[in-house]
């Protein structure tokens, strides 16, 4: 098992989950709550990476992240450098394609809120921020934590986008599914089965945080 | 003082399927707002609160503006400093009920928070709670919790969506003392909304009657409740006989129409109302003001004595429920000595009294 693929992997994955959780908050807020006719378009962008291919997602990546890309010229005009066949250029082309498992996990929690519980909170004197953060995101937890597993797991183990945008440079982009391909490739089997049951074990072990949370298993507020 | 002239409409599909008309003043002290549901009460207070837009009209309170259609002024409902129990009182579940309770005081410092948290605590009992969490609390205990949340901000009007449903009488009896000791010191409006009629006597102050988005009636209970003029209203203040007649004649000199009641042999007099001869109209009567007798009656004042039979009793507590065929089916209450004492059974033969003044002549809307 190769210890490099694996951690560049949990890297990744860490590093995408957070970012995303940061872009997924806010964003699925304004799904969840704005009365704007046009939210279904939205909905259907946030949902594609559910249905297309990763490779069409990682071509029109790659397209956008290379030095002629508007991103990708941007950065170089920024950073020097392309963003093709990096670790950033990576975690970017990954945000997008695990954007949908972090974002309706949210979206559904905050639409089962009971909307009484903001409008009392309003009524006491509290703004946006104030009932986000004591009464939306507390109930809204089991959400959260779905959405951050789900895009973490997701991540942890994509293959085509990583294929397309970061290419196969160890250390760099060669993540575990990457290196387990490798390795069928050269007929290691061995190899490729360490690292294959590694990832079989993890995701497991992640659904059932998923499904242990949301049968509210160890939801901080039940009754004691 | 709170004024409030408001209209809104709701659509379904594209057609107007309520219309929600009302023009009123609330001074401080209790008034309720009574009516079936669906006759808007709930979207009132929404109005006031700010959770819910008016599509017309100018809702202030003082001198200050909450809303205004023309100016375009809508102040939100956190800077309102209104009280609001919702009919699911919406207790945060997270928290516990100090935790609840304090919600509303985050301007204050800590020692202006805790000393206002234990009158409050004190002034609805409500102490030995402080710690729970909102499901571990009885319905009589959210209750208080949720009242004690919204009076803690010493709002400047308090709304009560029917926050004492459910609760018997002694309960729901001793939260109101505690509601109007607050309210002594406070002298704020505070608006009660209930299609309970025992709610509207508990309270016993004004009463605005709503029906269909619009206001019926206004004044105390008695006059609004007792003499209700919308079936709607009749209905909802606890009216067991709703009669559907023709007026047979209008005899001026006596004060009275007969009536003669549809679908069967019985004519009622009822006081002379706006309806003219050959009309329909509906006449509504309560079962406890109906007197029954077991032999025919005479010498009495009342107009109307009515023959008829037993068909049901049912026994329900410290009432008894009667359904006697006299042309047409009445429902009577009497008590169960009452019951007792005339050997009252399915198949009794009785003769039903009923005053003039005892039959409410109403529209329907």
């Amino acid at each position: 098992m190769s210890i490099e693929a694996l951690l560049l992997s949990l890297r990744l994955a860490c590093t995408v989950s957070m970012l995303l959780l940061a872009i997924a908050l806010p964003l699925a807020y304004w799904l969840a709550f704005t009365s704007w006719r046009g939210k279904f378009l939205l909905e259907s962008v946030v949902a594609l990476p559910l249905v297309l291919p990763p490779t069409v997602l990682g071509f029109y990546a790659l397209i956008a992240l290379g030095p002629r890309g508007v991103l990708g010229k941007l950065w170089q005009t920024m950073f020097g450098h392309s963003l093709a066949f990096t670790f950033t250029g990576l975690v970017l082309a990954s945000m997008l394609y695990s954007l949908p498992f972090a974002v309706q996990p949210l979206v559904t929690s905050f639409e089962s809120l009971d909307r009484r519980l903001l409008d009392a909170s309003s009524v006491l004197g509290a703004g946006r921020a104030r009932s986000f953060f004591r009464i939306i995101l507390p109930l809204a937890w089991p959400g959260v934590i779905t959405a951050v597993v789900l895009s973490f797991a997701h991540t942890l183990g994509e293959f085509g986008v990583v294929l397309m945008v970061g290419g196969n440079l160890a250390g760099i982009t060669r993540t575990v599914s990457i290196d387990i391909y490798d390795r069928v490739q050269a007929l290691d089997y061995a190899g490729a089965h360490q690292t294959a049951l590694f990832l079989l074990v993890i995701s497991f072990a992640v659904l059932s945080v998923v499904y242990g949370v949301n049968r509210r298993v160890w939801s901080p507020w039940s009754n004691r | 003082m709170l004024s409030v002239r408001i209209e809104k409409e709701f659509k379904t599909g594209g057609t107007p399927a309520f219309q929600l008309q009302i023009n009123e003043e609330f001074l401080p002290g209790f008034t309720v707002l009574f009516g079936p549901s669906g006759a808007g009460k709930s979207t009132v207070l929404d109005c006031i609160a700010g959770l819910m837009k008016p599509d017309a009209g100018k809702i202030t309170f003082g001198r200050e503006m909450f809303f205004n259609a023309e100016k375009g002024i809508f102040l939100p409902p956190q800077k309102r400093g209104i009280g609001y129990v919702f009919q699911s009182l919406a207790l945060f579940p997270h928290l516990t009920v100090e935790e609840n309770v304090v919600y509303g005081l985050s301007g204050l410092s800590t020692e202006g928070r805790s000393k206002r948290l234990e009158r409050i605590l004190g002034t609805f009992h409500i102490e030995r709670l402080r710690g729970r969490k909102p499901a571990e609390l009885s319905g009589g205990e959210k209750q208080r919790a949720a009242l004690a949340r919204s009076v803690i901000t010493e709002p400047r009007v308090l709304l009560l969506d029917e926050p004492l449903t459910g609760l018997d009488g002694g309960l729901r009896q001793s939260i109101l003392e505690d509601l109007r000791n607050w309210n002594a010191e406070q002298r704020i409006p505070i608006l009660y909304v209930t299609h309970n009629r025992e709610d509207v006597d508990a309270i016993g102050e004004r009463v605005v009657a709503m029906v269909k988005g619009r206001v019926r009636a206004r004044g105390i209970p008695r006059e609004v409740l007792d003499a209700p003029r919308a079936v709607e209203l009749a209905q909802a203040a606890g009216f067991e006989n709703l009669l559907v007649g023709r007026v047979l004649e209008e005899r001026a000199s006596d004060g009275v129409m007969r009536v003669g009641m549809d679908g069967g042999e019985c004519e009622l007099e009822v006081p002379l109302g706006n309806a003219r001869t050959g009309e329909m109209i509906q006449v509504a009567i309560r079962g406890g003001d109906i007197l029954v007798a077991t032999e025919l009656p005479y010498g009495l004042s009342a107009r109307n004595v009515l023959p008829g039979t037993v068909e049901s009793v049912e026994i329900r507590g410290t009432l008894v429920r009667l359904q006697v065929n006299a042309g047409v089916r009445f429902t009577v209450h009497v008590t169960p000595g009452a019951m007792r004492s005339l050997e009252l059974a399915t198949g009794s033969v009785v003769w039903l009294v009923v005053k003039t003044h005892s039959c409410h002549v109403v529209t329907p809307q």
